[in-house]
C-alpha cells in the first residue's frame, strides 16, 4: 500500500525517432521514481524536451511506460485508459469543444458520468463561480479571450472533482500581468479544492511562486525534488544551481575540510564553504556555488576577516538593486547583487575600484562532481 | 493626372472571362424555352413544350433515377472513406504518411477516360457485371480524394488534442469521435458528399465504359445526339441540371464555410 496519489515506479519511456535504418529510439524518461503525496501543489520545472510533458501524459494516460508503472491512489494503471482514471487535464491550448457554449464544455464529463440534470447544472454554476466567470454560460469558447478561455478549461476539469488535476503549462499563452494574476488565484483554487495539483512549467519564477514541492528535470532525469526553499538554497548540482535563480559558479582547491565546511583555497586567498553531504578530499578542485543576493562588497580598509579580494568591472542599475560585475584575482568573474537600500550610497563602487568580498560561510556551497 | 474615366484593365479581362464562362449556359436557357427544333436565332417564341416532353420520356427518367442511385451511394461511400483518411492523416503520425496522402489524391490527376478502361479491364477479369453499381465504384474512386481534402482542411482547423480532451473528461475514443469530431466535422461531411455527388452525377467517361445497360443521365444524353428532332429535349434537360448543379455547389461552398471564421469580438463579460 502506497500513501501517494500518484506514484512512477522505475519508469522509462523511449520514442522511436525516425524511420527504416535511420530509426532510432529516443529516450524521453529515464528511471523515473516519483511519489506525490495527496493535496500538494506538485511541479514538474525545466526546460523543453526534458520529459515533464512526457510525465504528464504518462500520468494522464495518453502515453503508457516502456518499462515501469504508474499508480493513482495505489492503483497500477498499466492497463487503464485515460478515460478510466481518477484524472483530469487543463491542457497548454485549453482544447475547449468550439462546437460547445461554456455551460456544456464544463458539463461534458458530468455528462458521460450520467449525473442527473439539476445536480449537474448546479455544479456547473459552482465551477464557473469558482473560476469568476458565473455569467459565460451561454458564450461560445470563441467569444473569450484567452485568459478565460483559461478559466473555462480550469472549470471543466475540476468539475469533476478529479483525485489529481494534471496542467501542462496552463499559464503559457496568457500575458506577464495575466500569468502573475493566475498564478496566485490557481494556488488559491488548489488550497481551496484540497485536490492534488500536478503542474508542469519551464518557469522557474513560476514554480517558486506556487508549488509545496517542485521535481526539477533535465534530459528525462529528475535531477532534485525539494521544496522551493530547499532548491533555491541547497541546490543537489550545476543544473538545478543555474536553471533557478542566477548562480555564481566559482574553482577552487580545498585545503581543509572540518564539520560541514570546508576551507578552499583561491590563489592566495582562502575562504569557506559549506560541503553539505559532498565529500572532500583536501587537494581536491571543486565548484562551489554563490548567490549574487548573498556577496557583500567592502571597501578594502574595511573589510572583515575571510573576505576575498576583486575589482570592479561593470556596474549595472537596476532601481531596487545595483549588479556589480566583478574581476576575481583567479580571473573568474561573478556578479553581485546588493540591494539599494537606505545605506547603499556609501557603500557604491564604481568600474576600476578595488573591492573585499565577502560571504557568510552557509551561503557558499560546494557542487557534486 | 485626373483619374481615368476608362474601365481598367483588369475590369475588362474579368467581364471577358464572366461571359465566356456563363454566355453558353445563358443561351442554353433561353433556348430550352424556344419554340423551335433548331438552335439559331431568331427565337420562334417562348414554349414549355420541351419541358413536358421531357417528363413524360421514360428513358430519360430511368437515366436520371439511375444517376441519382449512384450518384447518392458513391457520395455516401466516398465520404466515409474520405472522412476516415483525413482523420488517418490530420491526426496521426504514420509511418509512409506521405507515400499514403499521394496515393489517396492520385485520382485526381488519373483522366478519367483511362481509368474507365482500366476498370472495364479489371471488372471482366474478377467478374463484375457491368451495371450501375459498377459505374459507381469508379465513382467512388474519383470522388474520394476530394471529400478526404475537404475534410481534412476542415480538421486542421482544430487543436489536434480535442478527442484527447474529451477522453479525459471519460469518453471512450469512439465516443470522442462521435461527440466531439463529428459534430465540428459535419458542414465538412456534408459539403463532401455534395461535391461527390456533382461529381458522379455529371460524369461521363467512366459511366460510358461501366454501365452496361443501366445508362446513367450523361451517357443517355450523349447517346440522344444522334437525334436532332430531340436535341432541344436534351438541352432543356441540360438547363435543369446546370440550375440544380449551380445550386448544389453553393450551398456546399456555404457549409465549408460555416464557423471556418471564428474570428468574432470579444465582449467582456
Amino acid at each position: 500500500m502506497t500513501d501517494f496519489a500518484v506514484e512512477l515506479r522505475q519508469v522509462n519511456k523511449t520514442f522511436v525517432s525516425g524511420r527504416g535504418a535511420a530509426a532510432e529510439s529516443v529516450a524521453a524518461i529515464r528511471d523515473m521514481n516519483l511519489g506525490i503525496p495527496p493535496g500538494t501543489f506538485f511541479t514538474l520545472l525545466g526546460p523543453s524536451g526534458c520529459g515533464k510533458t512526457t510525465t504528464l501524459r504518462l500520468i494522464a494516460g495518453f502515453e503508457f511506460p516502456t518499462t515501469g508503472e504508474v499508480l493513482i491512489q495505489g492503483r497500477p494503471m498499466s492497463k487503464v485508459p485515460p478515460n478510466r482514471r481518477p484524472v483530469n487535464t487543463v491542457f497548454q491550448n485549453y482544447a475547449l469543444f468550439p462546437h460547445l457554449d461554456v455551460a456544456h464544455n464544463v458539463a461534458f464529463g458530468l455528462e458521460i458520468k450520467r449525473v442527473p440534470r439539476p445536480e449537474r447544472d448546479r455544479m456547473v454554476q459552482e465551477a464557473l463561480e469558482m473560476v469568476r466567470l458565473p455569467h459565460a454560460g451561454n458564450r461560445k469558447p470563441s467569444q473569450l479571450s484567452g485568459g478565460q478561455q483559461q478559466r473555462i478549461a480550469l472549470a471543466r476539469a475540476l468539475v469533476n472533482r478529479p483525485a489529481v488535476l494534471l496542467l501542462d503549462e496552463p499559464l503559457g499563452a496568457l500575458d506577464l500581468k495575466l500569468r502573475k494574476a493566475m498564478q496566485l488565484e490557481l494556488k488559491q483554487i488548489q488550497k481551496q479544492v484540497g485536490i492534488t495539483f500536478i503542474y508542469v512549467t519551464h518557469d522557474q519564477e513560476e514554480a517558486l511562486t506556487m508549488s509545496d514541492e517542485i521535481a526539477v528535470m533535465n534530459n528525462g532525469v529528475i535531477q532534485q525534488m525539494g521544496g522551493p526553499v530547499t532548491l533555491y538554497t541547497k541546490p543537489a548540482n550545476r543544473f538545478v544551481a543555474d536553471f533557478i535563480g542566477e548562480s555564481n559558479f566559482v574553482q577552487g582547491t580545498v585545503v581543509a575540510v572540518s564539520d560541514g565546511q570546508a576551507t578552499v583555497a583561491m590563489g592566495a586567498e582562502r575562504a569557506t564553504v559549506e560541503h553539505g553531504d559532498v565529500d572532500l578530499t583536501p587537494g581536491q578542485t571543486i565548484t562551489f556555488i554563490i548567490r549574487p543576493e548573498k556577496l557583500l562588497l567592502f571597501a578594502p580598509d574595511q573589510a572583515p576577516a575571510g573576505a576575498i579580494s576583486g575589482t570592479v568591472r561593470e556596474v549595472v542599475y537596476i532601481g531596487t538593486d545595483t549588479r556589480y560585475l566583478l574581476a576575481l584575482a583567479s580571473g573568474e568573474s561573478i556578479v553581485a547583487r546588493v540591494q539599494n537600500g537606505c545605506q547603499s550610497e556609501m557603500a557604491f563602487h564604481s568600474p576600476g575600484d578595488e573591492v573585499r568580498i565577502f560571504w557568510q560561510p552557509e551561503d557558499a556551497r560546494a557542487l557534486a562532481g | 493626372m485626373k483619374p481615368s474615366r476608362l474601365p481598367s484593365l483588369g475590369f475588362v479581362y474579368y467581364l471577358g472571362i464572366a461571359l465566356l464562362l456563363y454566355l453558353p449556359i445563358l443561351l442554353l436557357v433561353i433556348f430550352s424555352f424556344n419554340n423551335s427544333t433548331v438552335l439559331v436565332f431568331p427565337l420562334k417564341g417562348f414554349t414549355l413544350k420541351w419541358y413536358g416532353q421531357l417528363s413524360q420520356n421514360g428513358e430519360l427518367l430511368q437515366a436520371v433515377r439511375n444517376s441519382l442511385l449512384i450518384g447518392l451511394g458513391s457520395s455516401a461511400v466516398a465520404t466515409l472513406l474520405g472522412a476516415m483518411g483525413a482523420l488517418a492523416v490530420v491526426r496521426y503520425k504514420l509511418p509512409g504518411q506521405g507515400l499514403f496522402t499521394a496515393v489517396s489524391a492520385l485520382p485526381l490527376v488519373i483522366p478519367y477516360v483511362i481509368l474507365g478502361v482500366s476498370l472495364l479491364l479489371l471488372y471482366r477479369e474478377i467478374g463484375i457485371p457491368l451495371s450501375a453499381p459498377a459505374a459507381g465504384l469508379g465513382h467512388v474512386i474519383i470522388s474520394t480524394p476530394y471529400a478526404l481534402l475537404i475534410i481534412a482542411s476542415r480538421l486542421v482547423g482544430f487543436p489536434d488534442n480535442l478527442e484527447e480532451a474529451a477522453m479525459d473528461l471519460g469518453t471512450s475514443y469512439w465516443g470522442a469521435l462521435l461527440r466531439i469530431t463529428l459534430p465540428i466535422c459535419s458542414p465538412a461531411l456534408l459539403a463532401a458528399f455534395m461535391l461527390c455527388f456533382t461529381i458522379s452525377f455529371d460524369e461521363y467517361s467512366i459511366s460510358s465504359f461501366l454501365v452496361g445497360t443501366d445508362n446513367t443521365l450523361p451517357v443517355y444524353l450523349y447517346s440522344q445526339l444522334r437525334f436532332p428532332a430531340r436535341l432541344p429535349i436534351v438541352v432543356a434537360l441540360a438547363a435543369i441540371l446546370m440550375v440544380l448543379t449551380i445550386l448544389v455547389m453553393v450551398i456546399s461552398e456555404w457549409l465549408r464555410r460555416v464557423g471556418q471564421t471564428p474570428a468574432r469580438k470579444v465582449e467582456p463579460l
